[in-house]
């Protein structure tokens, strides 16, 4: 498999990062360490910026309006716009825009106007409630939101958990059981207006992100017009799938970014600081933890690029996607680790980004399905089987 | 867990600043009736945390404050969106200094 960049992902390459140095590093400075966005007005500006650059909205299918990226270009772009404290997360801040749910794209002409052109336009703002308190990894199961039909509208009782952004969205996509089956079968995707009445952001989840939280939502018999489920009656849980396992790469490849940015550090760190009379990285024990970074970065780097081109390439890509989230996540974990270690007290100091990548990058190895889900999906291709 | 913020009121003057611990956290400001001027918190950009950070509410609001309370978390900024929420959700409105957060943080309904 080649991993060369082209003539084009170069040029994309090189922007990106020249963007993520002359613009969002200077900012960043003056921040928060734990900021989790910029001032309205550089928003509004850099925004501006990214737009002229034809770069904004990167995850819009290009029927929308987006720049048509393909999946690998996009993978290397995470991994230039995940190059500062916040990009873990936030990269960028946002400035490259963002798609909205991506399962809006399966919806009818009639919720696209209602929901998928606003928030294209900047408009509305949605959020994605699947998981409960009984559970996230295995979510067809561990649904209890219950969806129960009433005439021409449905009423929806239950609980979301872990959920991001709902005290701040215009609508919500929320999966509720609509039927006995106790499987996947049995699941419906609602599109719900937040001022629906009986919608209710309980609380906030605080977290190891200290800038973000999750919240969690009550449904008391929630009334929701027939027009309003995404797709099929029950058919709620096979919406999207492709599109879940092509996010699995960027997700993956994002978090290679904070990984490179530390492994640089630490390099002129180690150059530089001296101890017992020679700089560090004359030391043996600091040289095998640099390369050992090297090893981890280089191996996330390829499985990301893999997956990436296997999905470009139309091939069937969801190992090598599960591959990517799992490789990344827990090798960038271990690059953070070994840098804060190289920098010793100042690394786990707010003076450096290293500790925020730290607790970051430890939710990384949970969400969007965690390494052990990870590997029970390569489980299921490499064995040829569905394990009960 | 209750989620408001309802450790007792202590005086605030630059003498009970100076005794706290220069942590990070979040805290109330009001006035002597217990209106809340400012939800505010102490970050890690503040150079004594939670010492600096009162003192700029001395600056800012003068005599009129005369009290504070506070919580330590590293968390501080999750729990301050947290606060104004709450404030939002409790008063209809949040400090008058602080109305533009308004369009920024979300809504809770905590009952």
């Amino acid at each position: 498999m080649d991993f060369s960049l082209n003539e084009e992902q170069q040029l994309i390459v090189e922007t990106t990062r020249r963007f993520v140095q002359s613009e969002i590093l200077p900012l960043e400075d003056h921040l928060d360490p734990d900021a989790g966005s910029l001032d309205p007005t550089d928003q509004d500006r850099l925004i501006a910026m990214t737009k002229s650059m034809g770069f904004y909205g990167l995850d819009i299918p290009e029927e929308y309006g987006g720049p048509g990226l393909n999946t690998t270009t996009r993978a290397l772009m995470a991994i230039e716009m995940s190059q500062h404290r916040a990009g873990l997360y936030n990269p960028c801040y946002g400035v490259f825009g963002g798609a909205g749910l991506a399962q809006l794209y399966e919806a009818t002409d009639d919720q696209k106007e209602r929901w998928l052109y606003p928030t294209l336009r900047g408009e509305k703002k949605g959020c994605f409630a699947l998981t409960e308190p009984s559970g996230g990894s295995d979510p067809a199961r561990a649904i209890q939101t219950r969806g129960i039909k009433d005439g021409g509208e449905w009423v929806l009782s239950g609980s979301k958990l872990y959920i991001s952004g709902a005290d701040k969205a215009d609508y919500a996509l929320i999966f509720a059981r609509t039927s006995d089956d106790p499987g996947r079968n049995g699941v419906t995707a609602f599109i719900v207006d937040t001022d629906t009445p009986g919608f209710h952001v309980r609380r906030v989840v605080h977290t190891l992100r200290a800038t973000h939280y999750a919240t969690e939502l009550q449904f008391d018999e929630m009334r929701v017009p027939e027009e309003n489920i995404l797709g099929e009656v029950n058919g709620g849980f096979a919406i999207a799938n492709d599109r879940l396992s092509r996010q699995r790469i960027p997700y993956a490849a994002g978090c290679i970014g904070p990984a490179i940015r530390a492994q640089e550090m630490s390099i002129d760190w180690a150059k530089n600081r001296e101890t017992f009379g020679s700089p560090l990285a004359e030391k043996q024990a600091i040289q095998w933890m640099v390369v050992d970074n090297e090893i981890d970065i280089r191996h996330a780097r390829y499985c990301v690029l893999e997956a990436a081109q296997k999905a470009d390439s139309g091939e069937r890509f969801r190992t090598e996607a599960a591959m990517a989230k799992l490789v990344a996540t827990e090798a960038s974990s271990r690059v953070i680790d070994r840098c804060i270690q190289i920098h010793g007290g100042i690394g786990v100091t707010k003076d450096l980004p290293l500790e925020r990548w730290y607790r970051e990058l430890r939710i990384r190895r949970v969400g969007e399905g965690p390494s052990e889900v990870q590997r029970l999906i390569m489980a299921r291709d490499i064995l040829g089987g569905s394990f009960k | 867990m209750g989620i408001r913020l309802e450790k007792a009121w202590m005086d605030l003057n630059s003498e009970t600043i100076a005794s706290l611990p220069a942590q990070l956290g979040v805290y109330h400001v009001a006035d002597s009736q217990g209106t809340v001027l400012s939800v505010g918190y102490a970050g890690a950009r503040h150079l004594f945390g939670i010492r600096t950070a009162l003192e700029e509410e001395l600056q800012l609001h003068g005599d009129e404050a005369t009290k504070f309370r506070f919580e330590f978390t590293a968390n501080y900024r999750s729990r301050w969106d947290e606060l104004l929420m709450l404030h939002l959700y409790d008063h209809g409105q949040l400090p008058t200094h602080q109305q533009a957060e308004q369009s920024r943080i979300g809504r809770l309904s905590p009952n």
